[in-house]
């Protein structure tokens, strides 16, 4: 039996070496085919990742890509599509730094301040769409995609002089009050020898990866987020309020969503300005695909999503064209799913046999 | 069993020989053989999971069997697809009709063979053959009405012509008066007939007994996936055939003593469910369930009894009516606190309402009973309790599972049952409703399933019995009441009652309600 469960355990790993490895091959193809050598690409990649401050840079982005993407599963696992993380961010980052930047408090309460609007802010724009799921039965991915057009045009009304903006000196670039100090959070030196610290949230995002595996898996809520997602009929039978799940499992997804602007706000940029990063949700369903919703896989997936980002500045450089890295993470993701798919026919059949055996009878038995 | 074709008029139009088809666990067809004579009306009638669709399915080509041929005009095909079924003069009404709403009858009608004259849609021809075809067979459908604005008839209809627009000489009509009102059955029937006196041949899916005995020329019975018979209407009555579906082989769970008390555990009143179009599903249903003892609904699939069930369970939304637990008033109580007041349930679809097919048997047995003891540690799930519970059913249940983080998708169906009997029987419920509690069990299992049912009614639980199986009933029931289109129509003594009576009150045929003692008719 435990033969078996090694077995299993490999097939699962296989999937995403294997789609990897695809991925790789698709992305040398499209190098050779334009008259760039793969090996030396790879290795410029790799040289380049290998130094301190790339290294810090790599943990940076995957802080955020972590946050996104954990966002994005909680909507997963109960099979709701939350594409509204993108407008669930920013509109959380814009105020919570306009409300960072109004106050002055002691340390710990002016940090407390600011996540936990970012939180209410992100939490409450999700629950829109479950609101509206719920009740009206709209589809939550078309409400969430016109959501982010609507949170842009919210940002863009908001983020002007005499709103939440001010406008900084010596630029035509305007933001928010600046965070004071007692609001930000303080860079870590993780790696030694880097120029630059990495971002104090990541502990943050470490422990929200540590609260998700614990809500969904221990927990009687979490059970009834699974159940519902593997079988809404069976979750209504066993007593659950679907209804009521869709409409918290969406605005958790969103409080989630809230705090993926917080490590840039509050270990780099201090304001949210007009060249606040964006697009990060979207990044954040790809790296969920890719992690498969599980807390670890998210982890890899995100580490990996941004080795690949982050070292692909290295290749303009190399006069190699950094869309490279683009064909890569979309065949990564493409060819995962597609491995995962398989994975799971290949697993339920084996685990149907290995019943069988187990029972002795390895053909179906009439009823 | 006549295996031999009745000499009749018309030579066979589509001979199914030895059929036989597998899914994973379980056989589905087993050596199925029908002979349908050109122009003839020929019915299937078996209970639900008995393998009329896949049968139906398999002739259409939307299922290739394992074994077996199919001969159309004494010509054996291979249908693997509907459009090859088609091609061979095969054509099928679905019960629930795929007609798109917004488009036109004749739209509809040509969506998929639209005719073409060059590059342009020739409308004006359709058309032509549409009234040709409409009043060539009665229908009466008017090929410009938008679809949104008919009535379920006519919708049917509608579908009947596209198939006969399709130029199909073998028409499938699966359970068709499902949806009817008697008034549009009588025309259904009337359009059937001068069909197959045009040499159209019809096969009837139905389950409701009077209407195949109306209609068909030839009944073939349909049981766990085989034939178990193909009589005239002429030659049986609505009980004999009941009895044939059901069949009457298996042990007797015979009751023993009373343990009826005379406190009433379930009261319920009035209860009343329409489905989004206002239909009547459950007609003002009143019943009173004790401490101690089981009250069966016996009736013919499709007549109330799952909204009945699941009204009580909270699962279905009532328009009408009142529920009682133990005196308490729970009408408006969501399914999770009647689950923690006492309630249990044996779902009739396990794969939908029962379990989690991609969760491990421990996972199942929190199901339904997360927030209830050994599952449940203030806002936690007790994995080392669920676990050593899902132990204990596993063993008292006889569950054959090599262990218990394997997945309920991989066991076989009686397995299942068992495990989710076993599930529901834990924690000393009050009230069970149990739908099909044997179904797809083996024989030894279903014995001990009824032994179990029959030790916590002793204990004193109240049972709500819905089974297609009348032995089941009979034996296992205090009281039987009768269901027929959403109404309890008729009370039965299970002491003095035979099965063949009971199932002629299922079918509304009257004489025969009177004779299952109409004393308490709703």
């Amino acid at each position: 039996m435990a033969r078996v469960d090694v077995r299993r355990v490999l097939v699962t790993v296989a999937a995403p070496a294997l789609a990897l490895v695809f991925a790789l091959a698709i992305a040398s193809l499209a190098l050779r085919a334009s008259g760039h050598s793969p090996v030396d690409t790879a290795r410029a990649m790799v040289t380049y990742a290998r130094q301190g401050s790339t290294q810090v840079l790599i943990l940076n982005t995957a802080t955020y890509y972590y946050l996104a993407a954990v966002a994005v599963a909680i909507g997963f696992r109960m099979n709701l599509f939350n594409i509204g993380v993108d407008g669930q961010y920013r509109l959380a980052a814009l105020l919570s730094a306009a409300v960072g930047g109004a106050v002055h408090l002691p340390r710990p309460l002016h940090l407390l301040l600011i996540v936990v609007v970012a939180v209410t802010v992100g939490g409450m724009w999700a629950a829109i769409a479950g609101v509206l799921k719920a009740y009206r039965g709209v589809s939550e991915v078309i409400s969430t995609i016109m959501l982010n057009a609507i949170s842009t045009a919210v940002i863009a009304y908001l983020l002007t002089p005499g709103r939440l903006a001010v406008s900084t000196q010596g630029s035509n670039n305007i933001g928010t009050r600046p965070i004071p100090v007692s609001g930000q959070v303080p860079g870590l030196d993780l790696i030694p020898g880097a120029n630059r610290q990495v971002f104090g949230f990541i502990i943050v995002s470490a422990l929200v990866g540590i609260g998700y595996a614990v809500l969904l898996n221990r927990t009687r809520f979490g059970f009834d987020l699974r159940a519902t997602g593997r079988s809404q009929s069976a979750a209504v039978a066993s007593g659950v309020n679907v209804k009521r799940m869709v409409v918290i499992s969406m605005a958790l997804s969103g409080a989630c969503a809230g705090l993926v602007g917080l490590p840039q706000l509050l270990g780099a940029s201090y304001s949210y300005a007009l060249d606040f990063p964006t697009g990060i949700g979207f990044t954040g369903i790809a790296i969920a695909l890719l992690g498969r919703n599980h807390p670890v896989g998210i982890a890899l997936g995100a580490l990996l999503w941004s080795f690949l980002d982050q070292s692909s500045q290295i290749l303009d450089l190399e006069g190699v064209p950094k869309e490279i890295v683009t064909i890569m993470q979309g065949s990564t993701v493409l060819s995962v799913v597609v491995a995962y798919e398989l994975v799971r026919r290949y697993s339920q059949v084996l685990e149907q046999k290995r019943v069988g055996v187990a029972l002795g009878q390895t053909t179906g038995v009439t009823a | 069993m006549t295996s031999e074709p009745p000499a009749g008029p018309g030579p066979v139009a589509v001979r199914l020989t030895g059929i036989t088809k597998r899914f994973p666990g379980v056989v589905a067809n087993h050596d199925v053989n029908i002979s349908v004579r050109a122009g003839s009306v020929h019915a299937v009638v078996g209970e639900n999971g008995a393998g009329k669709s896949t049968l139906m399915k398999i002739l259409y080509g939307m299922q290739r069997p394992d074994e077996g041929t199919i001969a159309i005009d004494g010509a054996v095909v291979t249908l693997g697809t509907p459009a090859q079924a088609i091609a061979a003069g095969i054509g099928m009404v679905h019960q629930h009709f795929m007609l798109a709403d917004n488009l036109t009858v004749l739209e509809n009608v040509v969506l998929g063979s639209e005719p073409r004259k060059g590059l342009r849609l020739d409308f004006g021809a359709a058309r032509a053959r549409i009234d040709e075809i409409s009043q060539a067979y009665g229908l009466g459908v008017r090929p410009d009405a938008l679809v949104e604005d008919l009535g379920v008839g006519e919708r049917q209809r509608v579908e009947i012509l596209k198939v006969l627009y399709r130029g199909a000489r073998v028409l499938i009509l699966d359970e068709p008066t499902a949806v009817l009102v008697p008034q549009e059955v009588r025309d259904l029937f009337r359009a059937v007939r001068e069909l197959t006196g045009r040499g159209f041949t019809v096969l009837f899916i139905s389950h409701h007994l009077d209407e195949v005995l109306e209609i068909a020329d030839e009944i073939t019975v349909i049981r766990r996936g085989e034939t178990v018979a193909t009589v005239r209407p002429a030659d049986v009555t609505a009980g004999e055939l009941a009895e044939l579906m059901v069949g009457s082989e298996l042990p007797s769970p015979q009751t023993r003593e009373s343990t009826v008390t005379d406190r009433v555990v379930l009261e319920a009143t009035d209860l009343t469910v329409r489905d989004a179009d206002g239909r009547l599903l459950l007609d003002h249903v009143s019943l009173r369930i004790h401490s101690g003892e089981i009250v069966g609904i016996a009736g013919v699939e499709g007549n109330g009894q799952t909204q009945l069930v699941e009204a009580i369970m909270g699962m279905e939304p009532l328009s009408e009516g009142t529920l009682t637990l133990s005196g308490e008033d729970v009408t408006a109580w969501g399914t999770r606190r009647r689950r923690e007041a006492g309630v249990a349930f044996v779902p009739e679809d396990r794969n939908r309402h029962g379990l989690l097919l991609e969760a491990p048997l421990w996972e199942n047995r929190v199901l339904g009973h997360q927030t209830q003891a050994p599952n449940r540690k203030g806002p936690w799930i007790d994995r080392a309790g669920a676990r050593a519970d899902t132990e204990r059913i596993v063993r008292e249940y006889d569950v054959r599972t090599p262990g218990i983080d394997v997945t309920a998708g991989s066991l076989s169906g009686g397995n299942q049952q068992k495990l989710i009997v076993g599930r529901e029987m834990s924690g000393s419920p009050r009230l069970l409703l149990a739908a099909h509690p044997t179904r797809g069990v083996d024989v030894g299992a279903q014995a001990a399933i009824w032994d179990h049912i029959r030790d916590a009614r002793a204990a004193g639980l109240a049972v709500l019995l819905v089974s297609s199986d009348l032995d089941e009933l009979i034996g296992l029931s205090d009281s039987l009441k009768v269901m027929l289109r959403g109404r309890l129509v008729a009370d039965a003594d299970p002491a003095t009652v035979t099965p063949e009576q009971l199932g002629s009150a299922m079918t509304g045929a009257t004489g025969a309600a009177g004779a299952a003692s109409s004393a308490g008719a709703a």
